[in-house]
């Protein structure tokens, strides 16, 4: 009796916490093939994929704005691995004086309000003419996750066994022969890792592009937020399901990438 | 090898924070004074309470959802629940906040899916409800995108604890509830600071939330940061705004320097 009243109390916990999470996914999937839906009805009139034909028809402004979200966040990954992999390497394994400083003054821009620092970068890019640019964008979005891929890649190198470089060096690989083929591919996962993690975050940011790149670069946050605003919510929801996906799909792969002891070093 | 990822932050988020700092303090004429903050306390003055308030209680309610979730995963005597709950909490994990207000605009409507799927169970009468569209609404998008995040850190950081003191407390005949509060919660309080730190940073700068979820007045202090910008290119009171929001920033990162101080605990 008593194991039956446990259950019942489990079930009724856990379904309401999936509820709270699915609910609002759930909510946004309906709109994405409603047709029709207006007040009173509780589920949309007519179904279909009509909005979808308009969405992905190859000369809608979600399709260019798709295209340049993952331009943009191409080049993010790029310049932000390049800046990150040897920061990683450097903190993760060398004696940097004033380590704690340089990790401080990276975080930065993740632990301060970000978007009263983004009208004034807007103001700045404005003075010498990359407002309003690609460039423009993938500077912001990158000095934003260039924190996480630092943090990232330094972990990875500092978790690689430096007697396996000794050992290398031992039978004769030069130093650069060395980082190439036994530390970088060691450190690889973290790597991808944060390259995954840069471009989610590209793809999805908001308030950063909304001040630097409009109004000439449109991304699909913004053409959602466009269009959700304007009321056109089948249009707001497809868009973001484009979205969606991927930052689901990262939520579920991400045990491979992390693992749960190497987040308790941070703090 | 961190000069070049250091230079960037210095370049991005350092020199227009100064900026920013320095067109707060200055009068349209140029010469230091403080008209910007008297416009931004007569204007926006109940916004930054309405801003603070939204933000502390959604950080609040965060930790309490984070440790439940986390102990929960430690100490759950029934396997089936806990991995349901692993499963579970998650998802919204990498779900950009636009995406998140989207889902959220059309869930807590009046009309909305949660509305009806209560008034369906029979729970609630629809006639007599209206939506959460206001600032529960922003609390409860705020604090959906955001515990999975602490949660993860903090479960991350239980899981890695030793296990001989709480299977000491239980034998003693210590409940669940009790060793969370007395043994695990005291020694994961640092990651727990540092996730819902950044939480609360996070949140102070979310500009897409409080307009999708809640259009008007009073609102958050992003919305009235940008609409300074946009409408009237008045970045001093903008800015003064500002630097409303780096001391409430600030504050979230004196009490985590405090602890930190305190423990010694590295970052």
């Amino acid at each position: 009796m008593r194991a039956a009243l446990g259950w019942i109390l489990r079930g009724g916990l856990l379904g309401s916490l999936a509820f709270a999470i699915f609910g609002p996914l759930a909510n946004l999937i309906l709109w994405a093939v409603a047709i029709q839906w207006y007040f009173p009805h509780k589920l949309p009139l007519t179904w279909g994929f009509k909005y979808w034909g308009e969405v992905f028809k190859p000369t809608s402004d979600t399709v260019a704005a798709l295209g340049t979200s993952v331009l943009i966040a191409s080049i993010t990954v790029v310049v932000c691995l390049l800046l990150a992999v040897p920061a990683g390497y450097a903190l993760g394994r060398a004696q940097v004086p004033g380590r704690r400083l340089i990790l401080l003054l990276l975080l930065l821009p993740q632990a301060f309000p970000n978007l009263a620092v983004y009208f004034n970068v807007a103001r700045l890019f404005y003075t010498v003419g990359v407002n309003g640019t690609i460039a423009g964008v993938v500077l912001v979005h990158a000095a934003h996750g260039l924190v996480i891929a630092v943090w990232i890649a330094a972990a990875a190198f500092a978790a690689i066994d430096p007697e396996l470089e000794l050992a290398a060096r031992n039978i004769g690989a030069s130093a650069p022969r060395t980082a190439l083929t036994v530390t970088l591919p060691l450190a690889m996962p973290g790597v991808t890792a944060s390259a995954i993690f840069v471009f989610l975050e590209s793809l999805d940011e908001f308030t950063g592009t909304y001040f630097v790149g409009v109004p000439d670069v449109t991304t699909l946050p913004l053409v959602m937020f466009t269009a959700s605003l304007a009321g056109n919510y089948q249009i707001a929801a497809i868009t973001a399901l484009v979205l969606l996906v991927p930052s689901v799909g990262f939520m579920l792969l991400i045990e491979r990438f992390l693992k749960a002891d190497m987040l308790a070093r941070i703090g | 090898m961190v000069a070049p990822a250091l230079a960037m932050v210095l370049a991005l988020f350092v020199y227009p924070l100064g900026m920013s700092l320095v067109s707060a303090f200055t009068a349209k004429d140029g010469a230091p004074s403080l008209d910007n903050f008297a416009k931004a306390f007569e204007l926006y003055g109940n916004d930054m309470v309405f801003t603070l308030v939204i933000v502390t209680v959604s950080t609040a309610l965060i930790g309490v959802l984070a440790a439940v979730i986390g102990g929960y995963l430690v100490l759950g005597a029934h396997p089936a629940a806990v991995s349901i709950l692993k499963g579970l909490y998650r998802w919204p994990l990498f779900i950009p906040f636009i995406v998140a207000a989207q889902c959220m605009r059309t869930f807590l409507a009046k009309n909305g899916l949660m509305n009806n799927t209560l008034a369906t169970l029979r729970l609630v009468d629809v006639g007599s409800l209206s939506g959460l569209l206001d600032w529960r609404g922003i609390i409860v998008t705020f604090v959906w995108k955001e515990t999975p995040f602490v949660a993860l850190l903090v479960s991350g950081a239980m899981a890695s604890l030793d296990r001989a003191t709480i299977e000491a407390a239980a034998n003693l005949g210590a409940g669940g509830l009790r060793i969370l509060v007395g043994i695990i919660l005291p020694q994961v309080a640092g990651v727990m600071l540092v996730g819902l730190t950044l939480a609360f940073v996070t949140m102070l700068s979310v500009l897409s939330v409080p307009i999708m979820i809640s259009g008007g007045s009073p609102t958050m202090i992003t919305v009235d940061m940008a609409f300074r910008v946009n409408s009237y290119g008045d970045y001093g009171v903008a800015n003064a705004l500002a630097f409303v929001s780096y001391a409430m920033a600030g504050l979230a990162a004196w009490i985590y320097l405090q602890r930190n101080a305190a423990t010694g605990i590295g970052l």
